[in-house]
Order: structure tokens, then C-alpha cells, then sequence
């Protein structure tokens, strides 16, 4: 069995490797290698600083004694975790943009950056976080106890306080070293970061390799350890819903809460998206902490002797069975658990300290002193950032004395978790409600503060220490309804849920309340806006509108805060970025903005603007401003819409023009091939009639000849005037000077007069009709009309190639309008020509036999244009089918009407 | 003056998935919270049967299978792009 000084030198040797890793950590970091530092799964394992000693050790006592209750400290965690895309994303990306530093600072910063509510935070914090530290020391020195009880000495009160007091000094050596390297507290402490992260690894090796020896080693396996744990005297499941409810939220609230749990989730991370890994492995984590709690209980129950602290068994069974060597490796998990948060802890605490009480406060004295040189915030931060960790140490060591060490102490860690969890309301509410005030944040914390101290904080000292029996059995000065475990007379509520229950109410409805009713100063709306709207890439108000303070003077003042050498390097990149390297830069609003977002990341935003402002001469963002700006976006956007209108009418006009341009070249191409075609349809008869004439000048030929030539002189005048006729035609009709002379008459009659006019005499087509369906009375220009139909049939008489030519005409009323259709049982119109048989000189049959221009159907669309109707090509008939349409039964309706 | 201009109401279908993946996880914590309330309807009356080893496989075994949830999430979820980076779609 390892001797107790073993002990000691295996822990000193633990801690000298942390040392070396820190350091180590801190020159890689140094040296620009970060990379494997700011991996999501070192940001998962310093996460776990939420599994202090308290719960390395205490979960098994706790399950020993109430069962499954002890499993709500870590589902909590699990629950927020699993759902960071509602909260953690958000405090994540806002702690990045105003480079937030601790929980006051988030609660400060985002109520108008103001002073007092950082420095409610901060006590708040500071009272609630005490215990829990106090506790830690706790832990370890009873661990030191147990060593000690095996070679047979057992510690008494000094040796406990001499080793609590030993183990607070050296991690408050180590913070100090490791956690204000940096002024900067939103810069990430690597070394911190990469010490608590092999700490977390550590821890649970320790509590697996127990689990493992429990289940495997003693009971025999899992079928086994069921087994005993459902024969073994435990009690599961005894417990009312309220306190599993509670507790449940308890946790989940004080993982935001917690200064500690913020300082990692929030202040130390580098990379949003390692939040996408830590959202499953961090609840694996807890998993696997609490896996063997219960196997671990159980078998403790079993094995050691009644009246055994429970609380240890994480220690004791190993050591009862012999197993020294996983005793130590359990004792280093559990003084791991304990100084990784105890250091996160503190440098936390005394980051809202230093910068929320401590600064402000010198600050303050030091207004009318023009005793300021180079960097003295910035030692005078740095002082009181070491300073506040010794004195938190202190002060946990203090309570640790104080409290007597006991089972008093053990009860606190809830009690300290629903203190932390005061500022939930003011943090989700900052979050979520732009309308959220800075008095009701007040408000609802002092509320809160005042609930919890009553309730819980103050009685759990125990009877007479701060309340009296008599107050607690009847209320202060014999109001009943004030007694502290029973609130407005509602007894018989476990204590617990009792305070959690009426803090949390009572805190919200003085929040809500005091927000409703009170009006936000300029920069909390402000601010308001950028942290509700955080996800919104909107136009943000400038908290800073005027720039009457010199380059020189902001300078002055940075090197205070930020020191000579870093405040340079700010000044000289704004000079690059605004084109004047090697001077000072202008001073514009978004350079103060910048500069005071820098300087927020050391000492804080509410000291930062103080400072600035106090340069500037107040001239800090007014309602008016807000408005200005909210009017301006209003007016960019207003314009913007309407550069777009202007636009896509712009694109509508150009597209316009294009079709015309297009229409225009189309036309001019058109007009060229008219003109070579008319020329050429023109050409052809007057050469022959050229040529003939010709050849009678000359004489000399025989009677019969000359009659035959001066006949074809004659066809070809003919030929002539008609197409002259037909091109007259159509110009009238396609300039629109035609003249229509209505009539009125039955289309039967019409189609008659067509039929026998369009040369049918030679027997040559046979036309079919219904007179019936022909019965119907038209008014429109009869005759032009009758010329379409001569024309189309006079076409099917030319071009129909059937060997018995048929055509039929059929006539019918469709919604308002009359078909009459011309179909012959010829081949039809090949479908690429069907398209162009309405176009002038089109002409799909061979030359010959058509022995017109072309013209026809070309006339006949625009007759029926003019008349209302349409012609148009059937491609779905078998021979070839024109279908002229007539509106003229609604002109008929119409009629009868009047 | 027509209104601010709107963000598109039907997505490409790749988009229409990230923000399904994105409701999902949403949607998880709240399983996770019903799932975990459920040992409220267990009966605590200390005369009746111990819940036991069961009850203790049952709130590990919804640990693990939001730990699963989680992870498959997380795989499938991009990230939101920095502010004013080019793949932002806002700017």
C-alpha cells in the first residue's frame, strides 16, 4: 500500500506536469502554433469543468442516498447543450462581437453597458461561487484524510485546515501564473485552457477505471450488477416530481450561469463551430461520468461498513479492495475535478471583480488626479485581478473554517447553484427582448439576491447561526407569511424546490415588471438591438456620433488601459486602413467604436465607454441619433426600392427597344425581298410582253400567228393588272385605309355566290355543304368576305391533287364565334410550309400550275383581320383545311339586345 | 414605397434540408425534457414495486440516444459564415 508521503509526491508530481503543460500550452500559443489548442475537443474537455469534485465525489454519495435524483445535475447540462442552437450559439456570436469578458460584463454590457449591474452581477456571483470553492478545498482535504486514515493516522481539524490552506495557496500560485498572463480576459488563456483539459481527461479515466473495476471486477460483469442493484437496499426512484423538475432546470440554468461555465462556453472560446462538436460530445461526457455512479454506490453500500461517508467511496472501495493503485489514479481525478475549477473559478470571479468593482472604484477617485502615465490601468487592473484571486481563495478557505467542514458544507452545492442562477432572467431576457431594461435587470437580480438569501442561503448556515428558530417557525417580526421555508404561507414544499420556485417567479416578475414600465437610455436600446438582433447583418446605430476628442488624446488614453506597445499597433493599423500610414488617424465614430471594443476586452464594457466618454465630453448616441438612424436606413432602403423599380423599368424599356430594333431589321429584310420579289413577279410578264410585241413590230408573219401572240400579250397585261390589283389590295388593306361596307346577310348566300364565282364549271372539284348549319345571319363586309372565300376555294380547285378533288365545307358555331371550315382530301400543306402560306409570294406548289403571285392568302389574313375574324391552317385534317372564324354572332346578339 | 425586401419564401432543396436540420435541432431539447419528465408518472409510493435497474436503463438509455441525435445533427448542420465573409448570404 503507497505510503501517504507517496501521495503527496505523486500529487506534486501531478500538478508540476500541469505546470509544464500550461506552460508548454502558453509558448506554442506564443509562438503562433494555436492549431491543435483550438480544436473543438479541447473546447469540449474544458467544458467539463461543470463536473467539479463535487460531483466526482458527491454523485456517488448523492446516489447512495437518494438514488437516481443525483442524475438531474448532469441531464441539465445535457439538455442545454443538445439544444445550443437556441441559447449558446447566441451568447457565443455576441460575446465574440463586443468582446465580452465574464457574466457581469454580458449583463452590463448589455444594458447599456452599465456599471451597477456589473457590479450586481459580480457580488451575486461572488456570494453564490464562495461555498462552491469552499467546497472543492473540502474534497481534496478529505481525500488527503482518507491516505492518511490508512497508515492509521486520522486527521483532526488542524491537519484539514493546514492541507485546505496548502492546497488554496497553490492554486492560487498556479492562477495567478497562468490567468493573468494576458490583461486581455477575452483573449483565450491557453495554458489554462490545455491544463484543464488534461484534467478533464484525467478525471474520467479515474472515475471509468473505478466503474470499471465495480462492475467487472467485483460484481462480475453488467447481468450481475443489475442484479445487485436491483436487490441492494438503494432506493431508485422515492422522490416527488417537483424536486426532479427542479433540479433538472437548476442545472440547466446555473450551466449558463455559472461564471465558471460562461468563462468556457463563452470568454474562451476561439471558434463558433466547435459549439457544433461539444453539442453531442459534451453530453457523451457527462454520460460517461455518471455511467458508474450507481454500480459505484451500490457496491460501496455492500462492501464497506455501515456509517461509511458515502461521499467517498470513489476513494474507499478501491482501497478496500486493495486496488492502491487506482485509489491514486481515483485521487488524482478527484483533485483534478477540485483545482481545474477552482481556477476557472477564480480567474472568472476576479475578472468581474477587478473590472466591475475594483476599477470602477479607482477610477472614480482618481477623476480629479492627473497623476496618469502609461499603463497605469492596466497594472492597476492586473494588481487587482491577483489580488481578487488570493482573496477569493481566501475568502473559500474562510468559509471552509468557518463552516466547519461538515455535512453543512455538502448541502451548499445547490444551494450555491440557484444563487448563480439569479441572472438567468436578466441574461435570457437581454437575449430575447429588446424591450428588456437595465432597471428591470436591476430589479429582478436584487430580487432574486434577496429571495435566495432568505430562503435558502442564509438558513442553510443552520438554526440561530443567521436566522433564529423563532423566525423560521413564524416569520420575521411575526409575519407568518414571510417565513423562509414557507413563503406567503404555502408550507410543506421541500426547501429546495421552495426557493428555486420563488426566487425564479418573484426575480422574473420584478424583471418584467420594472422593464415594462421604465424607458431604456439611448445606448441600452442600442445595445438592446445589436444583442436581440445579433443574427441580423442590419445597419447598427454608432454609439459615438461626434469626434471631439484629438488622436493624441485617445492614445494617451489606451496606452493606460492596453499599454503602450499593443495600443500602437491599433492606432497605426487604423492609420493604414484610412490611408495615412505613419500619422495618427482621424478620429472617426467607427474608429471609437473599435477602440472602445478593445479596450472592453480588457477592462470591461462599461469602464471602456466611461473612459471614452469621458474623453469624447459625453457626446454619446441620443434617442434622437437612434431615431436619425433608424430614419436613414428607412430612406437607404426606401431608395434602394426604388433605384430597383427604376431598374426593372429601365430593363423593361431596353427590352422594348431591342424587340423593335429586331421587328425593324426584320422589316427592312422583309421590304428588300418584296421589293426583289415584285420586281421579279413584275419582270416576268413584261418581258414577255416585251418580246412579243417585238417580234409583231417586225412584221412579216402569218394572221394566225399574230393573233396567238398578241393573246399572250393580252394574258400577260391581264396577269399584270391583277397582280398590280392584288398588290393595290393588299397595301390598302395593311395600311388600314380600307373601307368596309357593312351589310347584312345570310352566310349560305355568301358561300353561294362564292362557290359560282370561283370557276367550278369544268366539274373539275366537287363541293360539299349543309345548308342548315349555313343558316345563319352575318352583318359584316359581305363581299370581302365572299373574296376569302373564293379565294380559299379557288385554291383548293388549284392545288387539291386528289384524283377525285373534293371540298368540304362545313360550318359551326363555337362560344360565340362561327367556324366555317374548307377542307379538300388533297396531301395538305407539309407542316414546314404551313407556316409560311400566309406570308406575301409564298407559293408551296410548283409555278405552273398555280399561276398566281402568291398573293391570296396574304390578302385574305388581312381581310380578316379587318373584319374581326381570323384565317387560319388546320393541321389536323387529312387534306388541306382552312378554318375561317367570324365574330359576327355576337354582333348578331348585340343587335337583337338594342 | 414598397416594403423591405424580403428573404425568398421557397428554397432550393439543399437549403430547404439545412433549414429542416436546423428545426430538428431545435426540436431536440425539447424531446430530450419529455423524454426525462416521463419517470414522473412512475409510481413513488414506497409500498409499491421498486422501479430499479430498469428506471436507470431507461434515463441512460434516452441519454444515449440524444447523444446519437446530437451528433448526427451536428454532422449535418453548416455553420453560419463569419459576418461580411463571402459566403455570407446577407451581404
Amino acid at each position: 500500500m503507497m505510503s501517504f508521503n507517496a501521495l503527496i509526491i505523486v500529487a506534486l508530481c501531478y500538478v508540476t506536469m500541469l505546470f509544464a503543460v500550461a506552460f508548454w500550452a502558453e509558448r506554442r500559443a506564443a509562438e503562433g502554433r494555436a492549431g491543435f489548442l483550438q480544436s473543438p475537443w479541447i473546447y469540449t474537455l474544458s467544458i467539463s469543468i461543470y463536473c467539479t469534485a463535487w460531483t466526482f465525489y458527491g454523485a456517488v454519495g448523492y446516489a447512495a442516498r437518494s438514488g437516481l435524483e443525483f442524475v438531474t445535475i448532469y441531464l441539465g447540462p445535457t439538455l442545454v447543450m443538445v439544444g445550443w442552437w437556441w441559447v449558446l450559439r447566441r451568447l457565443v456570436r455576441i460575446g465574440r462581437a463586443q468582446r465580452i469578458t465574464s457574466i457581469a460584463d454580458l449583463i452590463s454590457s448589455r444594458f447599456g453597458k452599465s456599471t451597477m449591474l456589473g457590479m450586481i452581477v459580480t457580488v451575486i456571483s461572488v456570494i453564490a461561487g464562495t461555498p462552491y470553492i469552499a467546497l472543492q478545498l473540502q474534497s481534496v482535504t478529505l481525500s488527503f484524510a482518507v491516505f492518511a486514515q490508512v497508515e492509521g493516522v486520522t486527521w483532526q481539524t488542524a491537519e484539514l485546515n493546514a492541507s485546505a490552506m496548502w492546497v488554496a495557496v497553490g492554486l492560487a500560485v498556479f492562477t495567478i501564473l497562468f490567468g493573468t498572463r494576458n490583461l486581455d480576459a477575452n483573449e483565450r488563456h491557453n495554458g489554462i485552457v490545455m491544463a484543464i483539459a488534461v484534467e478533464a481527461v484525467v478525471k474520467l479515466l479515474a472515475l471509468v477505471a473505478v466503474g470499471v473495476f465495480v462492475v467487472w471486477g467485483i460484481a462480475g460483469g453488467p447481468t450481475q450488477m443489475l442484479e445487485r442493484i436491483d436487490s441492494s437496499e438503494i432506493v431508485l426512484w422515492e422522490q416527488n416530481g417537483s424536486r426532479w423538475i427542479s433540479l433538472i432546470f437548476l442545472s440547466g440554468a446555473a450551466f449558463l450561469c455559472l461564471p465558471r461555465m460562461f468563462q468556457v462556453l463563452v470568454v474562451e472560446n476561439t471558434d463558433e463551430r466547435h459549439l457544433h462538436v461539444a453539442s453531442w460530445a459534451f453530453p457523451l461526457y457527462l454520460f460517461l461520468m455518471s455511467l458508474f455512479v450507481v454500480p459505484i454506490a451500490v457496491i460501496g453500500l455492500d462492501l464497506l461498513p455501515a456509517g461509511s461517508n458515502p461521499d467517498l467511496f470513489v476513494l474507499t472501495v478501491p482501497l478496500h479492495q486493495g486496488q492502491g493503485g487506482l485509489a491514486v489514479l481515483s485521487f488524482l481525478g478527484g483533485l483534478s475535478s477540485a483545482t481545474s475549477m477552482v481556477i476557472v473559478a477564480t480567474i472568472a470571479l476576479a475578472t468581474m471583480v477587478s473590472n466591475h468593482i475594483v476599477v470602477p472604484i479607482w477610477l472614480n477617485r482618481q477623476a480629479n488626479q492627473h497623476a496618469m502615465f502609461s499603463g497605469d490601468i492596466r497594472s492597476v487592473t492586473l494588481l487587482a485581478r491577483r489580488l481578487s484571486i488570493a482573496a477569493i481563495l481566501a475568502l473559500g478557505f474562510l468559509y471552509y473554517r468557518m463552516s466547519g467542514g461538515g455535512t453543512a458544507l455538502a448541502a451548499i452545492g445547490l444551494i450555491s447553484f440557484t444563487g448563480a442562477v439569479q441572472i438567468l432572467p436578466a441574461m435570457l431576457g437581454g437575449l430575447f427582448w429588446r424591450a428588456a431594461t437595465g432597471i428591470g435587470a436591476g430589479a429582478g437580480l436584487l430580487t432574486g439576491l434577496l429571495v435566495w438569501m432568505w430562503t435558502l442561503f442564509l438558513p442553510s448556515f443552520g438554526v440561530d447561526a443567521f436566522i433564529s428558530q423563532a423566525v423560521m417557525d413564524n416569520g420575521i417580526i411575526g409575519i407568518s407569511w414571510l417565513r423562509p421555508q414557507a413563503l406567503f404561507g404555502i408550507s410543506g414544499m421541500d426547501p429546495l424546490v421552495h426557493g428555486i420556485m420563488w426566487s425564479m417567479i418573484l426575480n422574473t416578475a420584478m424583471f418584467v415588471l420594472f422593464s415594462l414600465v421604465t424607458f431604456p437610455a439611448p445606448l441600452e436600446r442600442l445595445q438592446g438591438a445589436q444583442f436581440v438582433n445579433v443574427f441580423d447583418h442590419s445597419t447598427a446605430a454608432r454609439a459615438w456620433t461626434a469626434a471631439a476628442a484629438g488622436a493624441e488624446d485617445l492614445l494617451i488614453m489606451s496606452q493606460r488601459i492596453i499599454g503602450s506597445v499593443k495600443s500602437q499597433e491599433i492606432f497605426e493599423q487604423e492609420a493604414i486602413a484610412q490611408g495615412k500610414p505613419g500619422f495618427l488617424p482621424e478620429v472617426t465614430p467607427a474608429f471609437i467604436e473599435r477602440l472602445e471594443r478593445e479596450l472592453a476586452g480588457s477592462v470591461g464594457a462599461a469602464t471602456s465607454h466611461a473612459m471614452i466618454g469621458q474623453l469624447i465630453g459625453g457626446s454619446s448616441v441620443s434617442v434622437e441619433d437612434l431615431i436619425a438612424v433608424a430614419d436613414e436606413a428607412a430612406q437607404i432602403l426606401e431608395y434602394s426600392n426604388r433605384l430597383e423599380a427604376k431598374s426593372a423599368e429601365q430593363e423593361r424599356t431596353a427590352r422594348a427597344l431591342r424587340d423593335a430594333n429586331t421587328k425593324l431589321t426584320a422589316l427592312s429584310i422583309q421590304k428588300d425581298a418584296f421589293l426583289s420579289q415584285i420586281s421579279h413577279e413584275l419582270r416576268t410578264p413584261m418581258t414577255s410582253i416585251r418580246s412579243f410585241s417585238e417580234i409583231i413590230g417586225d412584221g412579216n408573219m402569218p394572221q394566225d400567228t399574230l393573233n396567238r401572240y398578241a393573246g399572250i400579250i393580252h394574258d400577260e397585261a391581264i396577269r399584270l393588272t391583277r397582280l398590280l390589283d392584288d398588290l393595290l389590295d393588299l397595301s390598302v388593306l395593311e395600311n388600314g385605309q380600307v373601307v368596309l361596307h357593312e351589310q347584312t346577310g345570310k352566310l349560305g348566300a355568301s358561300l353561294d355566290r362564292a362557290v359560282g364565282a370561283a370557276g367550278l364549271h369544268d366539274g373539275v372539284l366537287t363541293v360539299l355543304r349543309d345548308e342548315s348549319a349555313e343558316d345563319i345571319t352575318l352583318t359584316t363586309d359581305l363581299d370581302r368576305l365572299v373574296q376569302v372565300f373564293i379565294n380559299l376555294i379557288a385554291n383548293a380547285r388549284k392545288y387539291c391533287n386528289a384524283d377525285d378533288p373534293t371540298l368540304q365545307i362545313r360550318v359551326t358555331r363555337q362560344s360565340g364565334k362561327v367556324h366555317v371550315d374548307f377542307i379538300d382530301n388533297g396531301s395538305g400543306i407539309s407542316p414546314e410550309n404551313q407556316e409560311l402560306i400566309f406570308e406575301k409570294f409564298s407559293r408551296v406548289a410548283d409555278q405552273g400550275k398555280a399561276g398566281g403571285a402568291g398573293l391570296g392568302l396574304a390578302i385574305c389574313r388581312e381581310i380578316m383581320m379587318r373584319l374581326g375574324g381570323e384565317v387560319l391552317y388546320l393541321p389536323l385534317e387529312k387534306g388541306a383545311a382552312f378554318r375561317v372564324i367570324l365574330r359576327t354572332v355576337e354582333t348578331e346578339a348585340a343587335l337583337e339586345k338594342t | 414605397m414598397s416594403g423591405p425586401p424580403k428573404p425568398p419564401i421557397f428554397l432550393q432543396r439543399q437549403n430547404y434540408r439545412q433549414r429542416r436540420v436546423r428545426d430538428a435541432a431545435r426540436f431536440l431539447p425539447f424531446l430530450g425534457a419529455i423524454l426525462w419528465a416521463l419517470p414522473l408518472t412512475w409510481a413513488h409510493d414506497p409500498e409499491a414495486a421498486q422501479i430499479g435497474s430498469a428506471g436507470l436503463i431507461y434515463i441512460f438509455g434516452v441519454w444515449v440516444l440524444l447523444i446519437v441525435l446530437a451528433a448526427f445533427l451536428a454532422s449535418r448542420i453548416r455553420a453560419d459564415p463569419p459576418p461580411g465573409s463571402a459566403e455570407d448570404p446577407h451581404t
